[in-house]
């Protein structure tokens, strides 16, 4: 097992069972149902694994997972997670703020974006043989956004270390936006002056913006996002209504003092 | 050969069809209630309802052509195919509206607008409820052949019924792929030229 310290970031909610979180997943590099990535994520190999960091860096280079796994002590943090499907869990994550990190490659003045990238590995992932996104999938957080103390490197979940279906060995969670944004299996991160491609925006720019983050109040073009189903209530549990930025709001509300969320969404 | 199945066929009772079809509706409640359904009972039961009640959409929609193409008589079945099919669109549509929007009917109306695909559903939903309620005899006898111009509808409500089930894929299936060259097959059989077509 892994250790890790409490958080005063987690909340007191009731997790999701592991099953739930590891049987009910969107990694579309191995397929596109739910089931897809407990059935098919096995055959990837996550060891060795390496992250390059570059671009607006002071440090730049090739980092060893272990060593980046070192970066800063190990936390467990319970976050409730949002689907931009409108579907919700609670998820014990294991790992440390993605601060820590980006603050260890030292960002130059110039750096405004940080981009992430997913695994390219067609042969070990049969989603990315098939065809609909343009692999690897990218994502992308403005640089106060990813230095945000809420922003997670995770690396474990429920004590151990992650499953290969939620993202192994070393994801991004960022918990006040839809979890799309959540970028799994990273191996690339790069510092830009400008706004980075990412995957969904890039596909559907109508329905899915940079930001993503959750709000009640601007719906997706094709259905409600006021209310989620939180997996696990049961049949009849209903919806519960969704919290601005996923109840994260004291946290993070200041960081779009004066932007227009319902064009920046 | 054909003749001994038709036979056969004629001995099975009209009632065992009707039972045969809630089956798939036990084993549903069954994976539910053992807990088999998996981590998203909702979605799991919503989308199994709605794909017993496509094939029951399409059987019913195969019986004319299956007489006429390869001579097999299922016409006593057909009311049965068509009550059944009913029954899990109604149950599909109320698994949505109660388990999946948790009765929120305003949300729900909102997203009927915002999605296609759920209006094409609807629409088809509510293209065979009149179908149902004249499917008793007495309706037969008293509608006469305004009760065959009726029933046409059943075109439009499988044809919608198919592309609501495909537009809610994000990328269509093979097996998505299947059940719209099911419903072009049969479609394209009762084209004009085609509807005298026959194999024996």
């Amino acid at each position: 097992g892994l250790s890790a310290a409490p958080s005063a970031y987690s909340t007191d909610a009731k997790p999701n069972t592991l099953e739930e979180i590891t049987s009910y997943n969107n990694f579309y590099e191995f397929g596109w149902d739910k089931g897809d990535p407990a059935k098919y994520a096995g055959a990837l190999t996550t060891d060795p694994w390496s992250v390059e960091i570059g671009g607006l860096v002071g440090r730049p280079g090739r980092y060893d997972l272990a060593d980046v796994l070192k970066t800063a002590p190990l936390e467990e943090r319970i976050y409730r997670f949002r689907c931009v499907e409108a579907w919700s869990m609670v998820i014990p994550w294991i790992g440390f703020p993605l601060a820590a990190l980006l603050a260890r490659v030292e960002p130059q003045p110039g750096a405004k974006y940080v981009a992430l990238e997913t695994l390219l590995r067609p042969e070990e992932m049969p989603g990315q043989r098939a065809g609909g996104i343009d692999w690897p999938y990218v994502e992308g957080l403005r640089l106060d956004e990813a230095m945000h103390p809420l922003t997670l490197l995770a690396s474990g979940l429920y004590g151990e270390e992650l499953p290969k279906q939620n993202g192994a060995p070393l994801r991004l969670v960022v918990p006040w936006k839809y979890g799309f944004k959540s970028i799994k299996s990273i191996v690339k991160i790069t510092l830009t002056a400008e706004e980075p491609r990412t995957t969904w925006k890039a596909l559907q720019p109508r329905e899915y913006g940079f930001y993503a983050n959750v709000n009640p109040e601007v719906d997706h073009p094709r259905w409600s996002q006021a209310s989620e189903r939180r997996i696990g209530a049961g049949l009849l549990a209903g919806r519960e209504p969704t919290l601005m930025f996923n109840g994260y709001a004291d946290e993070v509300a200041g960081l779009y003092a004066g932007l227009d969320l319902r064009k920046n969404y | 050969m054909i003749g001994a199945v038709n036979g056969a066929l004629r001995r099975v009772p009209v009632w065992a069809v009707y039972l045969a079809g809630l089956l798939p509706l036990c084993w549903i409640i069954w994976l539910t209630l053992a807990g088999g359904i998996g981590v998203d009972p909702v979605k799991a039961i919503e989308h199994r309802l709605g794909k017993v009640a496509l094939w029951f959409l399409i059987g019913g929609l195969a019986v004319t052509p299956l007489r006429r193409i390869a001579g097999l008589n299922l016409i006593r079945f057909r009311r049965a195919l068509g009550l059944t099919a009913f029954l899990y669109v109604c149950l599909h549509a109320l698994a949505w509206i109660w388990f999946d929007m948790g009765l929120l009917w305003a949300q729900a109306a909102a997203d009927l607008v915002k999605r296609p695909y759920l209006l094409f559903g609807m629409v088809a939903l509510a293209l065979i409820v009149p179908l149902a309620l004249t499917s008793n005899t007495a309706s037969v006898r008293r509608l006469g052949p305004a009760w065959r111009r009726l029933h046409w509808l059943t075109y439009p409500a499988v044809a919608l019924g198919v592309v609501h089930y495909l537009w809610q894929m994000k990328v269509i299936s093979t097996e998505g792929w299947l059940w719209a060259a099911a419903l072009a097959g049969l479609l394209v059989l009762r084209l004009p030229g085609l509807a005298r077509l026959r194999l024996v």
